[in-house]
């Protein structure tokens, strides 16, 4: 394997997206830094830019204002990447289906630019800490 | 104030409504016409000192109002006494809906405004700022998300 | 770093990872200081309004309690006790103990959580560890009572769906002597800091005239020296049996909006005992086969202030209208009274000082002087800081 995945796998840097969330979804991702689960211990860093990361953690419903800008996030950020689509919303919409305002799910908008891109699904509303660790870890291992 | 105080004093206006119902213990209905909430407006928020909650914009009609029409219905809660009271005003026009703002002397009706602006089309004279605020930059024009005749 | 920005754009540095959600203030400076604001809230725009026109009654608490992750019990309360004054409904009495608890518990770690952010913007990464560290017991105990950290999903019209097992009530109390210690421990370390004193005194204060004509609620009035708080104002749920006291502070600025959410975590751990201790029992629902045609108001003092609903219906099994206001949608707009004026250093905690519940409105922010940037949000937290590492060294 390319030492780019290697690297990504030992010690994931990720960027976290709010595409339109209630927040519960990212309230839980940035749980993940506190020292119940404190993820820093497993080399998963929390990084200020995209164009430092492996990996989006991606939450919400990718409103219409959202979009574009989710696509930009996606393009500044170095490939290879694997994009989280953390919660139920992200995944497949959740409750907001029927929105007037909603351009999502995230794996539709960003196929819209990259049929190619990796994207693992982290389902739950929220899911919890545990739940998007082992997601995280699995998707990874998988690559 | 107590509600028997509050009862009393929005007869002051009653000129200016159409209606005064008292729904329950706690809630109170006033309905007018679009020409007078300005001044209704700034009665209940001025000379009662009514604190603002917020503006509800409806597409109405039957059952509620025999024509289709535009309600808009201003909040506010009198606090001392638990009491919402309800201002129900009525836009009869539905080709150009436009009403008075209430923003010049109310600041936190500025949001809500430019709400309805967005989702309902109408148009609030002397607004300060009556720009975009909730729907994407690319939301084509004249579609109004709440209307009736948009889909659910 | 100068860019000419007409819209956001990542490169702007809005998606800090302690920073959640996406908002818009465009902030106008003069030198250092904010002389202007504007905001575009859009991102987080789902239209929940239109969609719940086209979801049944009993269905729209799911959907209402996700419009903020935070405010996720008042929301869906709210919204039921309308649709109860609509129907002529009263819940049994026990389930109003059980809103009650549920509601006081989502107040703890809602305040709890913010203690930490502020600690945060201002550079005391300890609080923000600590305080997230201690809101945990108070989520575990949620899960363990209705099956969730966040979104109970237990209101429901009529009552609850799940009830409080009487072998947890013990558990809830010893719980509630823990997090009693441990904000006891947090608030004394706050309120004894010089350093807090000085850096957060006087900053970012919303004047009471502003804070009636922004009609503000929740903490952010009650520490600008407006006692209005809908539990006493317009009881709903259990509060009118129970006691306990409204906080409230004169100066407006940050320090006292820090002050009155501390001590009304106490006051919650106050009442949660109580009703814990008084629970009637009983059914928690009770059956409603209809709901008339009409129209009610229901409210509830979320975390943030007051959680406003408006329901209309035909008669028929989906709401006519149904109108959401959240308490950060008259908050978040205060921000221009008490930004105003501010140095840039002071934006990001007079912000935060408001507890956006960045959901229930939206947030993103940017600097930008004749359509140049001239900080992003980045800049603007380190400037927050440093700051406060200069009042330290001022003080030591």
């Amino acid at each position: 394997m390319s030492w780019k995945i290697w690297s990504l796998k030992k010690s994931p840097w990720v960027f976290h997206v709010n595409t339109g969330a209630c927040n519960n979804c990212d309230i839980e991702i940035v749980g993940l830094l506190t020292p119940k689960f404190d993820v820093e211990r497993f080399g998963i860093k929390l990084v200020g830019s995209p164009r430092h990361a492996d990996a989006l953690l991606v939450t919400g419903v990718v409103t219409a204002q959202a979009a574009p800008r989710l696509r930009e996030i996606y393009r500044q950020t170095p490939k290879p990447c694997v994009v989280f689509a953390i919660g139920a919303c992200a995944c497949e919409k959740g409750v907001f289906t029927n929105g007037y305002h909603v351009a999502g799910p995230v794996d539709k908008v960003i196929k819209e630019i990259d049929p190619d891109a990796i994207i693992a699904y982290v389902p739950g509303c929220p899911p919890k800490p545990e739940a998007i660790i082992s997601g995280v870890v699995k998707a990874l291992s998988a690559l | 104030m107590k509600l028997q105080e509050l009862l009393n004093r929005l007869s002051e206006i009653k000129d200016k409504l159409t209606k005064i119902e008292q729904a329950s213990e706690k809630r109170i209905y006033l309905y007018c016409e679009a020409e007078n909430s300005y001044a209704v407006n700034k009665f209940l928020f001025e000379d009662l000192g009514l604190r603002f909650v917020i503006e509800t914009g409806i597409d109405s009609g039957p059952p509620f109002n025999p024509i289709d029409c535009f309600e808009i219905i201003y909040h506010y809660s009198d606090d001392e006494s638990g009491c919402v009271v309800n201002l129900k005003v009525f836009i009869r026009d539905r080709e150009k809906p436009a009403i008075e703002s209430i923003t010049p002397f109310l600041p936190a009706a500025e949001w809500i405004e430019r709400e309805i602006h967005d989702i309902l089309g109408i148009d609030f004279k002397n607004h300060p700022n009556l720009k975009r605020l909730i729907l994407s930059d690319d939301w084509p024009e004249g579609v109004y998300p709440l209307r009736k005749e948009v889909k659910k | 770093m100068n860019k000419k920005v007409r819209k956001p754009v990542l490169a702007v540095g809005p998606f800090h990872p302690l920073q959640e959600e996406m908002e818009f203030f465009q902030l106008t400076v003069d030198g250092e200081i904010v002389t202007d604001i504007d905001v575009r809230i859009s991102y987080n725009h789902r239209g929940i309004e239109k969609i719940s026109e086209s979801l049944q009654f009993d269905q729209v608490p799911f959907l209402v309690s996700r419009i903020c992750g935070i405010c996720s019990a008042s929301h869906p309360l709210a919204y039921v006790q309308a649709v109860e004054e609509l129907a002529g409904v009263k819940p049994p009495e026990r389930a109003l103990y059980v809103r009650t608890i549920i509601n006081e518990l989502e107040r703890i770690h809602s305040h709890l959580l913010w203690a930490g952010l502020a600690g945060h913007f201002i550079g005391y990464d300890t609080v923000f560890m600590w305080a997230w560290k201690y809101r945990e017991p108070v989520l575990d105990l949620l899960e363990e009572i209705t099956g969730n950290r966040n979104n109970y999903g237990n209101v429901k019209v009529g009552g609850c769906r799940e009830d409080i097992a009487d072998e947890l009530r013990p558990k809830i109390l010893k719980e509630l002597d823990e997090i009693e210690k441990k904000t006891d421990m947090l608030t004394k370390a706050v309120l004894d800091d010089p350093i807090l004193h000085a850096r957060l005194k006087n900053v970012g204060v919303l004047s009471k005239e502003d804070a009636i004509g922004y009609a503000v609620t929740g903490p952010t009035a009650r520490a600008s020296g407006l006692a209005i708080d809908v539990r006493r104002d317009d009881p709903y749920a259990a509060y009118a049996d129970l006691e306990w006291n409204v906080i409230t502070r004169p100066e407006g600025d940050v320090f006292a909006k820090v002050v009155v959410r501390l001590l009304e975590v106490f006051e919650s751990i106050k009442i949660v005992r109580q009703a814990t201790k008084k629970l009637p029992s009983g059914p928690i629902s009770v059956e409603v086969k209809e709901i008339p045609a009409g129209e009610a108001v229901g409210r509830a003092e979320a975390p943030r202030g007051e959680t406003f609903h408006y329901v209309r219906s035909d008669g028929g099994n989906r709401p006519v209208r149904h109108k959401v206001r959240a308490p950060s949608y008259v908050n978040v707009p205060s921000f221009k009274a008490s930004c105003i004026g501010q140095h840039i250093a002071d934006v990001t905690i007079t912000l935060a000082a408001v507890d956006p519940c960045y959901s229930c409105t939206e947030r993103l922010a940017a600097v930008e002087k004749d359509s140049k940037v001239v900080h992003d949000y980045d800049a603007l937290l380190r400037l927050s800081r440093e700051k406060t590492e200069r009042i330290r060294k001022e003080l030591l």
